[in-house]
């Protein structure tokens, strides 16, 4: 493996290259002995599983941690940055996945914050606006600067970040799952600016889990795995097939495993709504889902998949129809309504919805299963042990233990440990919104293999999912959402990601 | 029950305790007879005794607050709390016939009460906690002036002479109430649920709607536990001494039962409290007051001097001074090689 980076240091004297880096919490290797090098004017992805490294590598460059040994040579010269503030004015600057700008000041304002022009040791707004209007320019937004931050899409958020991590001396940018919040319009987007800024000479660490966005934008890749590098690869040269085997060390036919449904059987029906809706929310929907299957909920951002899950939940009260669930006639009125019937609902929001930060592994795991037991009766320590050892064991959770903090574990195992919180409480329905967002290829794997034991054992699933690929291959049927309302169901060998598309385009 | 091992490793659980004993330790040298404990007709006598009597009511308070933090809110009306129950008790004693246990019921129960009030604004009305509690801490003065109609009660009660200075195994009374409420608040919080669902409420409310947890109730519950424990230290405050003297009870209490929260390492913002931490926070407290009082230093510098050294153990603690510090040795480090 040290002979790719040799190659590489070889072609050109490289931006940034980074030589054994180390960096351990409390007994465990985050990083193990990682070299990576960059070039002037390169788009380098960096790519692995969550729990690879790849945020640890990100925040030791960057000095938001301290290296345990290693040495960084940017520009050629040492390079000790003390925190990501120290590292932007060494020239080297990260945009994180969330967007780290403040929603409520305006762009002029969130764009010359730590820079404020003076005039008479007074901020001028007017030259503070001129100032804002030449960093858009640099990322090519033509906006008001006056415009209030939070009044602005995502997509252009992101850009508005981008545009003050350039700021002036930038010649390293790092960009963090840039593209995790944005449609396909607002992706080419980004990636004309990456294209531009790559001609100007910056060079780009792209860290994404997107598979095909790295092969349309980015020169190398680099892939780490469980902290320790991988391997550096020329883009063009690399099969995503080979890529795949890198990342997760496991061999593709286990991921290319998907038969057809069996629809023959007969089941039983476990829940039906009708003309369910809510106004300004919901247009009224009818749904049938039955015992040991699997439904799908396609559909575009803001076709009203998530919304339909809210409402069955019990999240948002419905102001028409009716439900059936395993044969009693129910009016949710609260989550916790929904749970004493046999409900649960892993949200599309694992951070804001989801996970409860600060809390234990454990403590998050048990949560759902003690609400419903209600305060008076604690579920005893040694059995949330035992039950919290078997699911991290059943569902391979990457935790050093059960008391660590779960906002301290990678995405994956997080959606991990909520999708363990909600099979506690051993459910008829499971409701999954989005349950595969933002995580990488292994746990994505896991989780849908999970999901297709638990569909065996009998449970009933509705899948909410923007991944038409990864619908075809685990659901029964697929209700097809748009504009807030369903327009039409496919069943069976009728599914293929093409009539899924059919059926939204109509 | 304790996890032994978890305390070995977690600074944030030592970082109190050590300050503590720093400051024990540096009175002890400099003052050999601060840390003297002497047992004569069957009672300690000594200063460190002494700062255990008098921190009670500010640990009772505490602990109250702490759990109010823990929910993400604050309680700022305790102080007021203290006074207007203090009142109440000192009027059921020397207006009324009532039983020594009815008027402590009583006592509690207005404690209890007004903590409702507060919780129904906070959870049912929506008013954010600071500005909630902040309406009762302005008027609650007021109230406990009208309940004794402006001057202060003295009364003579022995059951309330026992709670003010009685001892019980050599140890004093109060010293026991606080262990037992203490107990008590552990185990309630511990030993049921509800520690975890206000832990869990605290840090992420919209999380905890997800899982069912009824967050308004829970809340409810905070604000009459705190409304209650002031209730009980405004009993013990006036049982000390033998008059409610309703100006200067329970004066400024809030702010050393926030600072005691916060000197345990719970943090404004919700989530994790540490209950047993939050009595060593009032400790420090209560130690630097006596140190000041016994040193002779003018009681005019009494609050400045209490609150530089608060500012140094809070400094001490904190997680940027300690990224500072090892930033600086960073450099150091750097400018040798």
């Amino acid at each position: 493996m040290n002979m790719n980076v040799a190659t590489a240091v070889d072609e050109a004297r490289p931006l940034l290259s980074i030589e054994n880096i180390s960096k351990g919490f409390a007994g465990v290797r985050a990083l193990d002995d990682v070299s990576f090098s960059i070039r002037k004017g390169e788009i380098h992805a960096l790519l692995g599983e969550n729990g690879a490294g790849k945020s640890t590598f990100i925040k030791v460059l960057t000095g938001v941690y301290s290296r345990d040994s290693g040495q960084i040579l940017f520009d050629g010269e040492p390079f000790h940055a003390n925190n990501s503030g120290h590292a932007q004015s060494l020239g080297v600057s990260t945009v994180y996945q969330e967007v780290n700008l403040i929603p409520t000041m305006t762009v002029t304002e969130n764009l010359t914050l730590l820079n404020q022009p003076k005039r008479f040791g007074l901020i001028s707004p007017r030259k503070a606006a001129q100032r804002a209007r030449e960093m858009l320019a640099r990322v090519g937004l033509d906006i008001d600067p006056s415009t209030q931050l939070d009044h602005l899409s995502i997509a252009v958020q992101q850009l508005i970040a981008i545009a003050r991590a350039l700021g002036t001396q930038a010649k390293l940018l790092i960009l963090d799952e840039p593209t995790a919040s944005l449609d396909a319009t607002e992706v080419r987007r980004l990636f004309d600016l990456m294209s531009e800024l790559k001609a100007q000479g910056i060079s780009i660490i792209f860290v994404t889990h997107f598979l095909d966005q790295v092969y349309s934008i980015s020169d190398r890749i680099t892939v780490l795995r469980n902290g320790r590098y991988v391997g550096t690869y020329d883009t063009p040269a690399l099969p995503q097939s080979e890529l795949i085997h890198a990342m997760v060390g496991k061999s593709l036919d286990e991921f290319s495993s998907a038969t057809a449904r069996d629809n023959s059987k007969q089941r039983s029906p476990i829940l039906e709504i009708r003309q369910y809706g809510k106004e300004r929310y919901l247009e009224p929907v009818d749904l049938k889902l039955a015992q040991g299957e699997i439904v799908g909920l396609a559909g575009m951002l803001g076709s009203g998949r998530t919304e339909l899950c809210n409402l069955i939940f019990g999240v948002d009260g419905i102001d028409s129809g009716d439900m059936t669930l395993d044969g009693s006639t129910e009016s949710i009125r609260s989550p916790k309504h929904a749970m004493d019937v046999g409900m649960a609902y892993c949200p599309e929001d694992r951070k804001l919805d989801g996970i409860v930060a600060e809390l234990s592994v454990r403590e998050n795991m048990i949560l759902a299963l003690q609400a419903k037991r209600g305060w008076l009766k604690p579920i005893p320590m040694a059995e949330q042990k035992a039950m919290v050892e078997d699911m991290i064991e059943r569902l391979s959770i990457k935790t050093p233990n059960m008391n660590k903090a779960i906002g301290e574990l990678s995405g994956g195992n997080q959606q991990k440990v909520i999708l363990a919180r909600w099979l506690l409480t051993n459910p008829k329905l499971l409701l999954l919104d989005e349950p595969t967002r933002g995580i990488d290829v292994g746990a994505h794997h896991d989780i849908i293999k999970i999901m297709n034991e638990l569909c065996e054992q009998g449970m009933s699933l509705l899948v909410a999912s923007s991944e038409l690929e990864e619908l075809v291959v685990f659901a029964h049927r697929v209700a097809i959402m748009k504009d807030r309302r369903k327009v039409t169901e496919l069943n069976g060998s009728d599914i293929s990601q093409q009539s899924i598309v059919a059926a939204i385009a109509q | 029950m304790i996890n032994l091992k978890g305390l070995t490793f977690n600074p944030k659980i030592w970082g109190p305790v050590l300050s503590l004993v720093a400051i024990i330790v540096i009175m002890g040298i400099i003052d050999p007879g601060f840390v003297k404990i002497e047992f004569k007709d069957g009672r300690f006598y000594g200063s460190l005794i002494d700062v255990l009597v008098r921190a009670t009511p500010t640990a009772i308070v505490a602990l109250g607050m702490a759990v109010v933090i823990g929910t993400k809110g604050i309680d700022l009306s305790v102080g007021s709390v203290v006074a207007i129950c203090g009142a109440v008790a000192a009027m059921l004693i020397t207006a009324t016939d009532l039983s020594f246990f009815s008027v402590m019921v009583l006592s509690l129960a207005a404690g209890g009460v007004i903590g409702l009030m507060n919780g129904i604004m906070v959870s049912y009305v929506g008013i954010q906690p600071i500005i909630a509690t902040l309406i009762l801490m302005v008027s609650g003065r007021g109230i406990a002036q009208l309940i004794t109609g402006g001057r202060s009660v003295s009364f003579d009660s022995i059951p309330m002479d026992i709670i003010g200075s009685g001892m019980f195994l050599a140890i004093p009374v109060r010293i026991w109430i606080a262990a037992g409420l203490l107990l008590l608040t552990v185990l309630v919080m511990r030993k049921t649920a509800i520690g975890m669902f206000i832990e869990s409420v605290g840090a992420n409310a919209r999380a905890s709607r997800y899982v069912g947890i009824e967050a308004r109730l829970l809340k409810v519950f905070a604000y009459i536990f705190s409304g209650v424990c002031a209730a009980l230290a405004g009993v013990i405050l006036i049982a000390d001494v033998g008059i409610a003297e309703i100006n200067r009870l329970g004066l400024w209490l809030e702010l050393d039962a926030i600072l005691a929260v916060v000197l345990a390492g719970g943090s404004l913002n919700g989530g994790r409290i540490y209950l047993g931490l939050t009595i060593i926070g009032a400790l420090i407290i209560q130690t630097l007051t006596t140190i000041i009082f016994s040193s002779g230093v003018p009681v005019e510098y009494n609050l400045i001097v209490k609150a530089s050294i608060i500012l140094l153990v809070l400094l001490a603690q904190s997680s940027t001074t300690q990224n500072a510090f090892r930033e600086l040795n960073l450099k150091r480090k750097g400018a040798r090689s």
